[in-house]
């Protein structure tokens, strides 16, 4: 049978190395399968996070050999199985232990955004074509496995995430994504322009999609979220000929 | 406060895990770019071999000749800043060359130079200019609209109609300097983008049509700026190669 | 003895929600409404629960596709599909309730696929009369509990605690009144004073080898409320969902959802045959699960399986350019798990354990078990689905039977009159007891003793049962369990799985033998659980649910509760259908 050599990331963020284990290789084995391999015969308390192994759910995040990737959608017969594979935590977020890091900072930015607000309330009267919302539906596709937020180099390697002062604060592509889902929402009627100007930062991105690039979701963030939100900003801020349009029309 | 910090912002510059050639698209994107903007300063320059028969050079189109300049400015200098700035801004090339050129970041999950507390992006001067995109965008649709002229006189060959290869060279260039201005995410975003509910009037559902279409290229502009970078640097070297008697124009017609 | 002094970190609110997959959050919503102080607790981080990975759809007769649809069909296709072993009320309240569910999601967000007049699109689904099933693609879980999770976020009053695991439950006398935990990062122990607690914390499925369900699966609040005294209904109930993945080995079990045989999946064996026109030839392929289940296996023995052992599913006939629409995430799992292409080939399914039906015997209009203040809703509650469960009414059973249970919740407190209280030596022997694993200096690791419950579970409790295999299960599960006493957890407590399963096998062994004990007692063969010494239905059987308890000295009885008798009007229902 064949063998792969794991190197994976062990113990916390001061004291953490890479330890080897050998797994058999099985047909149509993901990187996942491989680390239960290792808690199962080798090391029962590696720590890992898990739920659906089908790419659903987002939690089993990791940088496998230095690519932010899901480890239940990573094949081990896309690798040279002759040279180890290496895995690690995501590197944007601090450590816990071995492949789990904290992410709940995401789930304080989330508490920021103003929650949908529809125009009625009365149900019976929305009518809502699919053409409305398939822009929508494609920033709902989102499991929230945080890879773009630990890709995007605005929060991994320049750290903006102020919660406490909201000046050095980028809420990242994953809550771009959110945003650009409720602001196109058609009956949604909240303005969270001003926000996604100054407090979520938007101006921080600068588009150098590496967020879209490891999208698991195949959501394309740049283009489709953040690109249009920064235009929507501009409408709002930058735009002398529709400011004054809006000042003679009195529509936006 | 939650503590967030990451783990990777001491990372040094080139710094990653990563082990596949990550540094190979920034070197073509810095060289493509580089080749380009060299040969365009140089031709610029020249301030001659712009014209030949009916062609004329998309780096001197429209062409402006006054006469209060001195003789050795070139026609070009005075329009060549506004493709620059349109270029400048545009969501792709800004990609590529804050990748390339600012290395900021040089490649996805790979350590940058700047200290991180100093990253201001696009909210502060001077890329915080970069917002104003749509209105470099449009000036750009003047120029298309020249361009489309001088393409269409290309194949006026002194009051009859025919075809050379500059004929068919300006066309593809000015196609593909379309598709590339009218793929552009700003002009996507005012047809239809800005919009909430297409589904609301016979106005918004027309507006849906348009903005799905520009979708379908705005998918590609990336392909579209490249393509048309090397159209337009391409014509004015088929040009000024003819105009100089280098080459010889290939009459097909 | 570690740490039984250190200061233990305390939470008081008036209801505990444990679980925060559909079920819980909904309850928590309806809850903190009403006024209540609610804390919600989950194993995993917000939004990750098993209701995120649901496909297909949710079921409610809200007829926007075929206007014909209402309640009363609903819920006779509910009772039908479930063999006539649920309650009445339970399966009137959900079809009754399900539409307003679904418009009140809206309302907070969700975006459901359109029809062409612009009202939620539903799909066909097997066992239901009508199209009824109001989806998002193939992704309806995820949607809902996302919108769900960003209303409990802005819900003030809801305080969520994730990554942070239940334990044990406390009393004081026969009430409730709080619960113990410890955080998952760091094993520090937690506890919360509660007057009301809902259990949402889903289903069992990680028992068995092959199965849809994650390792949260592990039938927690079933043990919870077993322990704490409430009676577990039907448990030998459980569901095999006729296509799961059988190829390549590491995905084998995963789910494939019902919704490509919604969209027209044709199911044939190795002959080619579209075998189902021998079993069904009615509905075929949209016939409820556990007969499709049981055809599929029927196949595969008598020797006409695929390759790995299923059979095949096909949809290639609907053209890339619909699956790719309807069913992207089949798509995608198959084309990068299983290198198969499902727009062009047939995809290999077969049986996966997906669902159990029984559950806390609950109040159907409170969601009340036996014991005072504990409540339960979704998955671990009982009674609503009988012996099979028709694809989507679980979320929508999630919804309904959620609110209510957050309404239960809140109107038991407002009618408590005194406080309850946390007896400090529960607290410190439940402790004891999670710490024993990381003291001991030898024995097994938890890994082992949880496959070979894996494998006696998958071989003597699966699709179809023999006494002979099921009394041989109980000895084997009386040894497991006593293994499982003796485990020994590697490491520190820091985020330790091994340290967590040790518990889990614990629990997992416990919600076994109430499912193997309910199994041997009912001699027939009925929806999800087969006897292939009694394959008939039986008319004694038909009348009667199975009800497990804790006894006094602690042991496991099992024993029976008359069928609740439906009202003469619903009774009607079935009767006009027959004219
Ligand atoms: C792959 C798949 C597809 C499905 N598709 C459909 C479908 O299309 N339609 C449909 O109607 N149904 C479907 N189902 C079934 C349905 O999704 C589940 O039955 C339903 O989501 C269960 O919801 P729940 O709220 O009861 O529990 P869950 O969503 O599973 O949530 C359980 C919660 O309890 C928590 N918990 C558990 N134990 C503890 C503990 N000890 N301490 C603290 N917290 C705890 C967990 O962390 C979790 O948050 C599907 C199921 C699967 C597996
Ligand atoms: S495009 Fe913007 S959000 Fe995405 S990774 Fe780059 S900087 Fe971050
Ligand atoms: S947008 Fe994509 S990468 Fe980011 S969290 Fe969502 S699914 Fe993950
Ligand atoms: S385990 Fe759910 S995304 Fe990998
Ligand atoms: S975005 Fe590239 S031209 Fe406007």
């Amino acid at each position: 049978m064949a063998e792969a050599l794991l190197k994976v990331y062990r113990g916390d963020e001061k004291t953490g190395k890479l330890v080897d284990y050998k797994i058999p290789v099985e047909a149509g084995m993901v990187v996942l399968d491989a680390v239960h391999y290792i808690q199962g015969y080798y090391s029962p308390d590696l720590a890992v996070r898990w739920n659906c192994k089908a790419a659903k759910c987002g939690s089993c995040s990791a940088e496998v050999n230095g690519k932010p990737s899901l480890m239940c959608k990573t094949r081990l017969d896309d690798f040279d199985l002759s040279q180890p594979i290496e895995v690690r935590p995501i590197k944007t977020f601090p450590l816990i232990k071995d492949l789990v890091t904290d992410v709940s900072w995401n789930y304080e930015v989330n508490k920021t955004i103003a929650p949908f607000k529809p125009k009625t309330e009365n149900t019976d009267e929305w009518k809502v074509y699919q053409e409305d919302v398939d822009r929508v539906q494609e920033f709902r596709k989102c499991i929230e496995c945080f890879l773009c937020q630990d890709v995007c180099h605005v929060l991994r390697n320049h750290d903006k995430k102020d919660l406490v002062n909201k000046k050095d604060l980028f809420a990242g592509p994953r809550f771009m994504v959110r945003l650009a889902g409720l602001e196109m929402h058609p009956m949604d009627v909240a303005n969270r322009i001003p926000y996604i100007k100054n407090e979520a930062g938007v101006g921080y991105c600068n588009i150098t999609k590496c967020c879209t690039e490891v999208c698991p979701e195949e959501i394309h963030i740049t283009d489709n979220a953040i690109i249009p939100l920064k235009e929507r900003v501009v409408d709002e801020y930058y735009d002398p000929i529709l400011k004054m349009w809006r000042a003679i029309t009195g529509k936006s | 406060m939650v503590n967030s910090a990451s783990m990777a912002t001491n990372d040094n510059f080139g710094q990653t895990e990563r082990r596949d050639a990550w540094w190979l698209a920034p070197l073509l994107t810095a060289l493509g770019l580089g080749i380009f903007g060299i040969y365009a300063t140089w031709a610029a320059f020249q301030g001659v071999n712009y014209e030949w028969g009916p062609y004329l050079s998309p780096f001197y189109s429209p062409l402006l000749q006054f006469s209060w300049l001195p003789r050795w400015f070139s026609p070009a200098l005075l329009i060549l800043p506004f493709p620059l700035i349109f270029r400048g801004s545009c969501y792709y090339y800004r990609k590529a060359y804050y990748r390339a050129y600012f290395v900021d970041p040089p490649a996805c999950a790979v350590g940058e130079i700047l200290p991180h507390k100093n990253y201001k992006g696009e909210t502060a001067f001077p890329f915080i200019l970069q917002n104003l995109h749509r209105f470099t965008f449009y000036i750009a649709v003047i120029f298309i609209a020249i361009l489309w002229y001088d393409a269409i006189v290309a194949f006026d060959f002194g009051g009859k109609f025919g075809i050379g290869l500059g004929s068919l060279i300006m066309l593809v260039n000015i196609i593909l300097l379309s598709l590339y201005t009218f793929s552009c995410h700003s002009w996507r975003h005012l047809i239809g983008g800005r919009l909430d509910c297409f589904s609301c009037s016979k106005m918004t559902e027309a507006r849906h049509k348009a903005w799905s279409r520009i979708s379908l290229f705005n998918e590609h502009h990336m392909l579209w700026a490249w393509m048309s970078l090397f159209t337009v640097g391409f014509t004015d070297l088929y040009i000024r190669m003819v105009a100089a008697g280098v080459w010889h124009d290939w009459r097909l017609f | 003895m570690a740490n039984l002094n250190e200061k233990l970190e305390t939470h008081e609110c008036d209801v505990i929600v444990i679980g925060a997959g559909g079920a819980g959050l909904r309850a928590a919503i309806e809850a903190a409404e009403r006024g209540q102080k609610v804390a919600v607790v989950c194993k995993s981080l917000l939004g990750k629960a098993h209701t995120v990975m649901a496909e297909g759809g949710i079921a409610a007769a809200m007829g926007n596709v075929d206007p014909a649809d209402n309640w009363q069909t609903h819920f006779k296709d509910t009772v039908k599909g479930a063999k006539y072993m649920n309650h009445w009320r339970m399966a009137q309240l959900h079809a009754q309730e399900a539409p307003d569910r679904i418009r009140e999601l809206e309302r907070w967000g969700a975006v459901f696929d359109r029809t062409p007049d612009g009202k939620i699109l539903q799909r066909p689904f097997g066992g239901h009369t009508y199209r009824r099933l109001c989806h998002v693609g193939d992704r309806t879980g995820l949607e809902i509990i996302r919108t769900l999770q960003d209303k409990v976020v802005h819900t003030p009053g809801v305080e969520v605690f994730m990554e942070c695991t239940i334990s044990h439950l406390l009393k004081d006398g026969d009430r409730v009144c709080g619960a113990l935990g410890y955080w998952r990062e760091n094993g520090s122990f937690v506890l919360f004073k509660a007057k009301a607690i809902v259990l949402a914390t889903g289903g069992i499925g990680k028992s068995f080898k092959i199965t849809s369900n994650s390792w949260e699966y592990t039938g927690d609040g079933h043990v919870l409320a077993y322990d704490a005294g409430a009676e577990l209904i039907d448990m030998e109930f459980v569901q095999f969902h006729p296509t799961g993945m059988v190829w390549p080995p590491g995905v084998a079990g995963l789910l494939v959802t019902e919704a490509v045989r919604g969209e027209g999946g044709i199911l044939t064996n190795s002959q080619g045959e579209r075998f189902m026109s021998k079993y069904d030839p009615e509905r075929m392929e949209l016939s409820t699960r556990d007969i499709v289940a049981k055809s599929i296996y029927q196949e595969v023995k008598e020797g006409r399986g695929s390759p790995h052992g299923g059979v095949f599913l096909d949809i290639s006939h609907r053209g890339a350019e619909y699956i790719k629409k309807k069913l992207p995430s089949m798509y995608h799992q198959f084309k990068e798990l299983a290198d198969v292409d499902i727009t062009k080939g047939p995809m290999e399914v077969g049986p996966t354990v997906h669902y159990v039906m029984g559950g806390v015997k609950v109040d159907p209009e409170t969601c009340q078990s036996n014991v005072p203040g504990l409540f339960a809703a979704g998955e671990v509650a009982g009674g609503m689905h009988g012996a099979n469960r028709l694809g989507g009414n679980s979320l929508s059973d999630l919804l309904v039977f959620g609110r209510r249970a957050g309404l239960g919740a809140s109107d038991y407190v407002k009618g408590l009159s005194n406080q309850p209280k946390v007896d400090d030596t529960d607290v410190e022997k439940a402790i004891q007891e999670m710490l024993a694993p990381l003291d001991r200096s030898e024995g097994e690791t938890p890994y082992e003793v949880h496959r070979d419950l894996q494998r006696v579970m998958q071989t003597e409790v699966g699709i179809v049962r023999t006494e002979e295999d099921l009394k041989k299960a109980l000895t084997d599960l009386k040894e497991i369990q006593a293994r499982a006493e003796k485990v020994k957890a590697d490491g520190l407590r820091q985020y330790n799985p091994g340290w967590h399963l040790a518990k889990d096998i614990k629990t997992m062994a416990k919600v076994s033998e109430a499912i193997a004990r309910c199994a041997l007692q009912r001699e027939e063969s009925r929806g999800g659980h087969t006897r292939l010494d009694f394959p008939e239905y039986s008319n004694h059987w038909s009348k009667h649910n199975s009800i497990i308890r804790k006894e006094s000295d602690g042991s496991m009885t099992v024993s029976t509760a008359p069928l609740p008798e439906m009202p003469p009007e619903l009774k009607k229902l079935f009767e006009e259908e027959k004219h």
